[in-house]
């Protein structure tokens, strides 16, 4: 990974170097890497869970909570929305372990919007249907005032890379290949010794851990907190992110995001019809390219050595 | 609760019980046959209601006519789904569903882009009627899905039980493998459920359009509820669909006029939550889920 460095250093100077809403954008976008990255980890087991955004917002509002009416330190309060995550997650997974394929998003995708509703409904603390505002900001620490945007930015990234660099671990430790492992053959799992629904559950609650810190970051930027912004709509697009960019590596997700956040930014004058224009993006992309943007690597590679067959191996990608 | 609301609560419920046993009698089938869930299958409801708006409420055609029309219309777009979207992902249920739901995405646009992005288009009745059953004044046109869901759905249920097409059907659904080696096509099993589920969504949406605000995130309304009676009534189950949209319409709607719909929707999503706890495969299914 020598190219990682390099990365590095360019993403710590060419804050200086943008303007404002830029900056905003990318902040925005280290969040959503966490995001997807996150709702990857608990694909390897196999659940696609359309209820990840709402973790993610989970995090969200209890770090918002915590920080404003409990007074905790946003630097604590974070970790504690991604607590509370897993905490939701472990609810909601309970009915959900009994179920798998169809069954298993379409109760997600209810569950997901049972924890919604309880937003809408409860005005205390949640503030029903309009949401949370004025959430405080981070603090000031030795004269860097975190409440701007560049100070934050690097606080973002910070957080990106530290949570990339702990479900780089996970996915390449001994949990994470029994994980893949009972994606690929569950029954074969389950003779081995592997407790199945216990490990879709550890998936579920780590994976909601990293949701919810994503979360916390999101709204200790925006001041703001909206039920509405959790809907199944964004679950989707989350998918899309994911799709795109194919779920085979740990690669996949960030290319994913990187590239669909890239056509919302250029669609903002289409507000209206992007939503057809990422329907049909999602569509071409699983009938045409099922491993997503990082398979196209290996079919060029199948194409120059024009193997027989041309097939490539698609792993447990949608 | 006086007698009298109770009453009209019981037939709002009856109406809507049917409405949903139309749509999820046709998610079901479909799933049943071919293992793919139609998220686009509230677009198809939505696209009904929308033929009859545009046919009746703009263009001047019989009310009849555009319904009619409408499940043509929407029987044919179930075709072209299957065709276009469930036969190139076949055995992938997330990729069937999620290619589903980008079609949902096109179709909202679509709608919005033609007829307008405004917040509601209301569609006049085609008859104002209204009668009386023991002091309690009930819509006509509210309450006339009931006759068209039964005997659709009986119609359905007969076809399947007697006829040999029918019998195809249920053959593909019980095992695809054993159905095409006995010379059962599965790509014409399946483009006919997935035309009967077009129908019967579509013939929902026209009868139902009077009654509801007729708007691009209609089906996005009806999805939900939707698959939450499929999972309750069993997967793939006909007859456990129809008992679950009957518990699902009458708990709804009794709770959202006793308290209201947020919490109505929390107690329908607690119901389908316990459902999988104590039986998995829903109360008809053969199978967990």
């Amino acid at each position: 990974m020598g190219w990682l460095l390099p990365l590095i250093i360019v993403l710590c100077i060419i804050p200086f170097f943008m303007g404002r809403y830029p900056v905003e954008v990318a902040i925005l976008f280290f969040t959503y890497i966490i995001l997807a990255q996150s709702y990857r980890l608990i694909n390897t087991t196999g659940d696609w869970s359309l209820c990840h955004y709402v973790l993610f917002g989970v995090g969200a509002y209890a770090s918002g909570l915590f920080a404003k009416y409990l007074g905790i330190p946003v630097w604590v309060s974070i970790p504690l929305g991604g607590v509370m995550a897993s905490v939701v997650a472990a609810g909601i997974w309970q009915p959900l372990l009994r179920t798998k394929g169809f069954g298993f998003f379409i109760a997600s995708y209810a569950l997901g919007e049972f924890v919604r509703l309880i937003w809408i409904k409860f005005h205390t603390p949640f503030g029903g249907a309009r949401g949370i505002i004025d959430i405080p900001y981070p603090p000031v620490v030795a004269a860097i005032d975190f409440s701007r945007p560049i100070p934050y930015y690097f606080m973002a990234m910070g957080v990106m890379f530290g949570m990339l660099f702990l479900m780089y671990r996970i996915d390449r430790s001994r949990i994470g290949d029994i994980w893949k492992g009972i994606h690929t053959d569950p029954l074969l799992s389950e003779t081995v010794g592997i407790n199945v629904p216990r490990y879709r559950l550890l998936a579920a609650v780590t994976g909601a851990f990293f949701a919810g810190i994503a979360g916390g970051l999101l709204v200790h930027r925006i001041g703001a907190v909206d039920p509405r912004v959790f809907d199944i709509i964004s679950m989707v697009y989350l998918v899309i992110w994911v799709v795109v960019g194919g779920t085979n590596t740990f690669w996949g997700p960030i290319l994913g995001v990187a590239v669909m956040q890239s056509v919302f930014e250029v669609s903002r004058p289409l507000l209206e019809i992007r939503p057809a224009i990422f329907g049909t993006i999602l569509i071409l992309f699983l009938i045409f390219l099922p491993g997503g943007l990082e398979s196209l690597g290996t079919r060029f590679k199948d194409f120059f050595k024009k193997r027989k067959g041309n097939q490539t191996a698609s792993g447990y990608s949608p | 609760m006086e007698f009298t609301t109770a009453l009209q609560t019981a037939a709002n419920a009856a109406a809507v019980s049917c409405m949903y046993a139309m749509i999820a009698v046709g998610l079901s089938l479909a799933f049943g046959v071919m293992q793919m869930a139609n998220y686009a299958h509230g677009e198809f409801f939505m696209a009904g209601a929308y033929t009859v708006y545009a046919m009746y409420a703009l263009g001047g055609y019989p009310y009849w006519a555009a319904v009619a029309a409408g499940a043509a219309i929407v029987a044919g777009l179930g075709l072209a789904v299957e065709r276009g979207i469930f036969r190139p992902t076949r055995g992938n249920v997330l990729a069937g569903f999620m290619a589903a739901a980008g079609l949902a995405f096109i179709i909202q646009v679509f709608c919005g882009e033609v007829y307008g992005w405004g917040l509601m288009r209301y569609i006049p009745k085609p008859w104002m009627a209204a009668f009386s059953i023991a002091g309690a004044d009930v819509d006509v046109a509210r309450i006339i899905i009931i006759p068209f869901a039964v005997a659709a759905i009986g119609g359905l249920i007969f076809f399947m039980r007697r006829f040999r097409l029918g019998r195809a059907l249920r053959a593909v659904a019980q095992d695809p493998d054993a159905a095409s080696l006995q010379g059962i096509s599965i790509n014409k099993i399946t483009a006919l459920a997935m035309g009967i589920a077009g129908a019967l969504a579509g013939l929902a949406g026209g009868l139902m359009s009077t009654i509801y605000a007729v708007t691009p995130v209609l089906g996005h309304q009806v999805i939900l509820p939707a698959f939450i009676v499929v999972i309750v009534g069993g997967m793939g189950s006909i007859e456990g669909a129809v008992l679950a949209s009957i518990l699902f319409g009458f708990t709804h709607t009794f709770v959202t006029t006793i308290f209201d719909a947020v919490v109505a929707n929390m107690v329908v999503v607690a119901m389908m939550a316990a459902v999988l706890i104590v039986r998995p495969q829903g109360m008809m299914g053969r199978v967990a889920v």
